[in-house]
């Protein structure tokens, strides 16, 4: 039997009933991440993994297991873990071993979640296609019909290439502006970002903080829940973590979307967009129709200036953020003749081209001449962004649009240019800004047989929502395509 | 300000790509702001704040082992007074 094809809710039932032990399907998923090519792990923690297999074997034995008990998962290798490295993608982390647990991570412990690596991912949760990695890029499992390589998306493309081949049941991610929802749009999976301050911030390296958010990927919506059910905790650690009423997610599994109001914001209907994504949302409007769900035409008026909103408020927290990597304390250390040309000659040669390009645009709209021209007036634009949101959901109860312009592309293709990989954002950016719970669910095949996404966007703290409309949406999409080396 | 060196040979194709960033954000020059409030939290909520007491245990000697260069309870750093 194919172990990796089962969900986790069918997973968690095979072996509490003991059709195998957790350390079987734990080897079966290390077998299957030494046998692939795809570059989708920093490190593989075979060892550890197959010792917390063991222990969960012993925790089923004797009833004692949850519903992740024993369960196979990736963690981006955002996430500190004891004793691992925890790199982020990055030369200048290369050489950290994490003395301590991010929340998460410590949280799916607990649960006695068995840890198979750390995944692949843009440096420092920069970039859209996994391609500013120090590790190297990852390959999309999918390939196009013409069988050339394609890049996952990113920023958690790693994560994304693990879970749609067969390499994990599911990662934890994390997003910024779309690092959880585009990877998975490209690949072909279930990713969410949840509700800001949803999920511990605690121990996940900061890219930027006022719009970082973890979340889970997935194979399906019910994965999802199940996931965000033992990720979505009150952290004290966390300045930013909210105590809010965490429901029961899968709960909200009902099927039943019946007279809920879908926006459908007209100005995501961007000039030159492409004819198949323009059919897929008219495809997903129309089964959520069928649902008897209302589709509303809506207006978020501020949507063409999320992008650049965005750039200048993520590299201005990144900036401040990346401070703290000088060669002091622990990472890579260069050498120099004095503190500064020591702290100079380190961030040059640990940081990556995009890294540096993100870190000098940060500084410069912060510098004194400039942070009322550019910071300022983007947390005014962030306050607009925020109030068409608002407004919005006064009439509908959640928003449709597609997850990102495109299907995954052939690496090389749009990199040269910074502008042209910063548009794969446009559709996940303003979710982002304005501290929305949002996901991507596959939702057919592009005409050159690639997954598309679709993306659902709901109100602060209505996760419940997002998978009440994005389970109808999976079931009628019927989406059971799988890259080649899937079936393996 | 950033603290990153950068090789001569990086510099020009660099500031193209960085005028081009920016030229994409004057777009934002088009909104007329001056009666907006700037963003301080998404949610709208103000950060918690916490008692003044110790909340972590002493891993001093953990982060001293994956530090680059210490010495007895301090990291070492290039010369900064003479």
């Amino acid at each position: 039997m194919k172990m990796h094809t089962l969900s986790v809710a069918e997973l968690s039932k095979s072996l509490k009933s003991k059709e195998f032990s957790s350390v079987e399907l734990t080897q079966h998923y290390l077998d299957r991440i030494n046998r692939s090519d795809l570059n989708a792990f920093i490190t593989v923690t075979d060892e550890l993994a197959l010792s917390q297999a063991r222990v969960a074997d012993a925790k089923l034995a004797n009833g004692s297991g949850s519903v992740l008990t024993g369960i196979p998962f990736a963690h981006k290798d955002i996430f500190c873990t004891k004793g691992f490295k925890t790199s982020a993608g990055s030369k200048i982390l290369d050489p950290f071993i994490s003395p301590y647990d991010a929340t998460l991570s410590h949280k799916l412990n607990t649960e006695n979640m068995v840890m198979l690596g750390k995944t692949n991912m843009d440096e420092f949760a920069m970039g859209s296609a996994n391609v500013t990695s120090y590790f190297g890029p990852v390959k999309n499992a999918w390939r196009s019909s013409r069988q050339k390589d394609l890049v996952p998306g990113g920023s958690s493309g790693g994560s994304a290439a693990a879970v749609s081949a067969g390499l994990a049941l599911g990662s934890i991610g994390s997003d910024t502006g779309g690092s959880i929802r585009q990877p998975a749009s490209f690949c072909g999976i279930v990713g969410m970002k949840p509700t800001y301050g949803r999920c511990s911030r605690w121990g996940m390296v900061a890219f930027a903080s006022s719009l970082d958010q973890a979340g889970p990927m997935t194979k399906s919506v019910r994965d999802a829940a199940i996931m965000l059910q033992n990720m979505a905790s009150f952290d004290p650690k966390d300045s930013t973590s909210v105590k809010s009423v965490i429901p029961n997610f899968e709960l909200a599994l009902t099927s039943n979307i019946k007279g809920l109001r879908v926006g459908i914001p007209k100005e995501y209907r961007l000039d030159g967009l492409s004819e198949e994504i323009k059919q897929l949302w008219q495809r997903g409007v129309d089964w959520l129709t069928q649902a008897e769900a209302i589709p509303v035409e809506i207006s978020l008026p501020h949507t063409k200036y999320a992008l650049p909103t965005y750039y200048i408020v993520a590299p201005a927290e990144a900036s401040s953020n990346l401070a703290r990597y000088d060669g002091v304390r622990y990472g890579l250390r260069e050498t120099g003749q004095s503190l500064d040309e020591m702290y100079e000659n380190t961030r040059g040669a640990g940081f990556g081209e995009e890294v540096r390009r993100r870190i000098m645009i940060g500084t410069y709209v912060l510098s004194a001449g400039y942070y009322d021209a550019y910071y300022v007036k983007a947390m005014k634009l962030r306050t607009l962004i925020l109030k068409d949101f608002q407004e919005a959901f006064k009439s509908v109860d959640i928003l449709l649009t597609p997850t990102a312009p495109s299907a995954a592309f052939a690496p090389g293709k749009k990199m040269d240019d910074p502008i042209q990989m910063y548009m794969n954002d446009v559709f996940t950016v303003p979710a982002s800004l304005a501290g929305l719970p949002a996901m991507s669910i596959p939702s057919g095949l592009s005409d050159e047989g690639l997954p598309l996404g679709l993306h659902l966007i709901a109100k602060p703290f209505d996760e419940e929502m997002l998978f009440r409309f994005g389970g109808v949406m999976e079931e009628a999409a019927d989406f059971n395509g799988s890259p080649p080396c899937f079936g393996i | 300000l950033a603290k990153l060196s950068i090789n001569d040979s990086e510099i020009e194709q660099s500031t193209i790509e960085l005028n081009n960033i920016l030229s994409l954000m004057a777009e934002l020059g088009e909104i007329e702001t001056d009666h907006v409030e700037p963003m301080a939290h998404p949610l709208e909520m103000s950060q918690r704040l916490r008692e003044d007491v110790v909340s972590e245990a002493n891993l001093s000697e953990e982060f001293q082992e994956i530090a680059p260069k210490t010495g007895k309870h301090h990291f070492l750093v290039p010369t900064v007074i003479e």
